[in-house]
């Protein structure tokens, strides 16, 4: 990768992958070494090896970086350092005056390739079945250690620190007034840049909202039983059970947080990195799994394989990582908003909040709504129904 | 690597790895592709890059994989199949008739390699400054998953499973009257040896022993407060504390147990399994950091890489750590052991048992010493000091 920059404030940015670096991932997919396949004939092991053997084959035989490349190079793509640190960004304006100015933030295993389908519909809604009032400007930034943007050298790179890093891009482009929205770490830190609450952002939209109970939090995460006392919904009860199994599933954030060096396998094996990031949780596995076994919905082969070359060819599986380890604020409990927020409910989600946890976390809910399908990379799933929502849930605050 | 044996009962084994197999290990250290450097300036993130420079130099430059083969070859090698699997063992017998016949099981990520240094002084002890009433018989098996064994292609090979296969074994080899030895998850199958109590198992040591109440161990697992209860002496007070530094860094353990297939980048990058395996906790990182450094204090350079080499050349990295899953027994937790016990406690090993908590967990103690060096691979480590251990430990019960 070569990187066309100069040292200044915004820059626009471009990016080059050689031919030769994407002739060495396909030769070091086609040299895979395999382990065993499974003991069990379920993907409850993680990631099955007739499935890897099937992403190997297409990865290196079928699949074409350049195409998600052009699309890539097609956008305006932007950096500029911030708190010593280069972010880079993607910035589409929208040819309608009026609109509304939206950063949207990705998440992990993800990367700006989570966002690309949204980009048109959000900025020009006109061809896209929605009104000219319907328009946002879109940034789209790389977090910290992730695709484009810089790797920190350092330690101090939380989620607080690149919500107050994303307010000052907004600042950077001259936004007196706009929304934010993320899913996954992007959820975090747009709930982050809520509890700054600069007065020029006035609302956020979350995919996946910090809205446990502080109490029901923290003994779920232990792995305790539930403070007495609390009597609990239907809805809100599903939710915890979807927790229980999170908190006993997401040991691979729980390494990288702790031990992000003892996985540097990841930067050395094509396969193994799409092992490890095909495994987020049950419900995109078994999404990610099907689309390699003829059966798309949701994520296809190429969305997987574009954000697993992407996070291969800028080496950025460690250095993502490490956000876990920089992270000190529980994920799912609440962090006290008081901004307006609009929540989806994507029914695939790690967890569905319940309207009424939701409620009681962001005292200016602005809109909730339950969605048909999709799950935890919504944006990316589900780039229809999302843009519907984004369009609907931030309409009171245009 | 071929394997020589019939199915018969108990057949010799013999195994091979090819000039070919070397070339392409070293091929690929050559070949690794290198994450940026940890954003710290210690160990806390796990093996630092330039120590994994420094090893991935010396493995594919100066080590010599066939010098330590040639150790191992010199060792009779049997192999006998048990409850549907191939189970690999060494088998060394003392000239001296009284022998007292041993079986010693190594844990992870070591393998056998780790118990080469003690078979001289234990099987011929008059020539290795003891006397002949010190001999003992040797019986070293591969865990399945594990070097030489089988690989399970189906669950249910936990631990007590293991154990029930070990005891099978020193029947198959006409044992009427032997002992039992463990670290890592040695300790724990030796333990299920103990509790399944054949009546020719007359006693156990351990080197990482589960004393552990049940209630501070439950307590400490799940990062809750302690239990009320009597105050802790200093020396229990010192093991909670090394106990809580376990369960805050042993998320490998938890993700080998929950999703091994999500770590099939072991398999495919020889530089990424070193880093993971050099990773099993603080002491023994620095020991082999220091050791890649110039250092010569336990495990050797060449110690690290035989048994990183020969989980490379019999691709075990995954199977391996399949036992994480099978396990179903707390690590550390008292048993209910009532056979004999010795135990010995090595300072640097990841708990300290404090002589208290040992004596009530093991009611039939017959020794208990706190050796002044050597960490969790303790033959390995310190054979000389391990091997005066099993011979004051065990005098008691010739």
């Amino acid at each position: 990768m070569s990187v066309s920059t100069e040292k200044s404030t915004v820059r626009p940015f471009t990016f080059e992958f050689s031919d030769a670096e994407l002739e060495d991932l396909r030769a070091r997919i086609r040299a895979t070494r395999w382990p065993e396949r499974e003991t069990v004939q379920d993907q409850s092991q993680g990631p099955q090896l007739a499935t890897m053997q099937e992403v190997a084959r297409y990865w290196a035989s079928d699949y074409d970086w350049r195409k998600i490349e052009a699309t890539l190079k097609a956008l305006p793509h932007f950096i500029t350092e911030i708190d010593g640190l280069d972010i880079h960004f993607i910035h589409v304006r929208s040819k309608h005056e009026d609109a509304l100015p939206l950063i949207v933030t990705h998440g992990w295993p993800g990367s700006v390739i989570e966002q690309l389908k949204i980009v048109e519909p959000l900025t020009d809604p006109t061809a896209h079945g929605g009104d000219a009032s319907d328009a946002f400007h879109v940034v789209i930034p790389s977090m910290p250690g992730y695709g484009f943007s810089g790797k920190p050298t350092t330690k101090g790179w939380g989620s607080d620190h690149i919500a107050g890093a994303q307010i000052e891009l907004m600042k950077r482009l001259g936004y007196t007034r706009y929304v934010a929205q993320g899913g996954d770490w992007g959820a975090l830190i747009v709930d982050l840049m809520a509890v700054q609450a600069p007065p020029e952002l006035v609302g956020i939209h979350t995919n996946m909202p910090g809205v446990v109970p502080p109490d029901v939090y923290q003994s779920l995460a232990q792995g305790n039983p539930l403070p007495e006392g609390l009597s609990f919904s239907n809805e809100e009860q599903e939710t915890i059970e979807q927790l229980k199994f999170l908190f006993s599933h997401v040991y691979y954030a729980y390494i990288m947080a702790t031990r992000p060096q003892s996985l540097m396998a990841l930067t050395d094996s094509p396969v193994g990195l799409a092992a490890f990031l095909m495994d987020h949780d049950a419900a995109s596995l078994a999404m990610i799994s099907r689309s390699f076994a003829g059966e798309p919905e949701g994520l296809t082969r190429d969305d997987f394989l574009d954000n697993t070359t992407l996070t291969w060819l800028t080496t950025t599986a460690v250095s993502s990582g490490r956000l876990y380890g920089e992270n000190t604020f529980p994920f799912f409990d609440v962090k006290g908003v008081t901004i307006p927020v609009a929540v989806s409910v994507f029914p695939d989600e790690i967890y569905t909040a319940p309207r009424s946890w939701t409620e009681q976390a962001y005292p200016n809910l602005i809109h909730y709504n339950k969605v048909d399908k999709g799950g935890h990379f919504a944006a990316w799933e589900q780039p229809q129904i999302f843009v519907d929502e984004l369009r609907t849930g931030f309409r009171s605050l245009r | 690597m071929s394997v020589l044996t019939e199915k018969s009962m108990v057949r010799p084994f013999t195994f091979e790895f090819s000039d070919a197999e070397l070339e392409d290990l070293r091929a690929r250290i050559r070949a690794t592709r290198w994450p940026e450097r940890e954003t710290v300036q210690d160990l806390s993130q796990g093996p630092p890059l330039a120590t994994m420079q420094e090893v991935a130099r010396y493995w594919a430059s100066d080590y010599d994989w066939r010098k330590t083969e040639a150790t191992l070859k010199a060792l009779p090698h049997f192999i006998t199949e048990i409850d549907g699997l191939d189970i690999h063992f060494i088998h060394v017998r003392s000239k001296h008739e009284d022998a007292l016949p041993l079986i010693v099981t190594h844990g992870w990520p070591y393998s056998i390699i780790g118990l080469l240094k003690i078979i001289g002084p234990l099987t011929d002890p008059t020539a290795h400054g003891a006397d002949a009433s010190d001999a003992f018989d040797l019986v070293f098996p591969s865990l399945p998953g594990y070097g030489f064994s089988g690989k399970p292609t189906t669950t249910g090979w936990g631990p007590e499973r293991i154990a029930t296969a070990q005891i099978e074994l020193m029947k198959r080899l006409g044992y009427t009257r032997y002992v039992a030895q463990g670290g890592d998850w040695g300790a724990i199958i030796t333990e299920h040896m103990a509790l399944l109590a054949p009546p020719e198992l007359v006693g156990m040591h351990s080197n990482m022993p589960a004393v552990v109440p049940p209630d501070i161990y439950q307590a400490l697992a799940s990062g809750n407060r302690l239990p009320e209860g009597p105050a802790l002496s200093d020396e229990e007070s010192h093991a909670v504390e090394q106990l809580r530094n376990v369960f805050d860094h042993v998320y490998y353990a938890y993700i080998m147990a929950s999703r091994p297939q999500a770590l099939m980048a072991l398999s495919d990058s020889p530089v990424g399994l070193a880093a993971f395996q050099m990773d099993l906790e603080e002491r023994s990182l620095e020991m082999i950091s220091r050791a890649f450094a110039g250092g010569s204090e336990g495990l050797t350079r060449d110690d690290v890489l035989d048994n990183v080499t020969l989980y490379w050349l019999t691709n075990t990295a995954i199977s391996s750590a399949r036992l994480y899953a099978e396990n179903r027994s707390p690590f550390f937790a008292v048993k209910g052991i009532s056979i004999p016990v010795a135990v010995s406690v090595f300072p640097d090993e990841i708990y300290t048992a404090p002589r208290s908590w040992t004596e009530q967990g093991f009611p039939n103690l017959i020794h208990y010493n706190k050796v002044d060096k050597g960490g969790h691979y303790a033959p390995w480590e310190q054979p000389k000091i391990f091997v005066e251990e099993m011979r004051k430990g065990f005098r008691s019960l010739r």
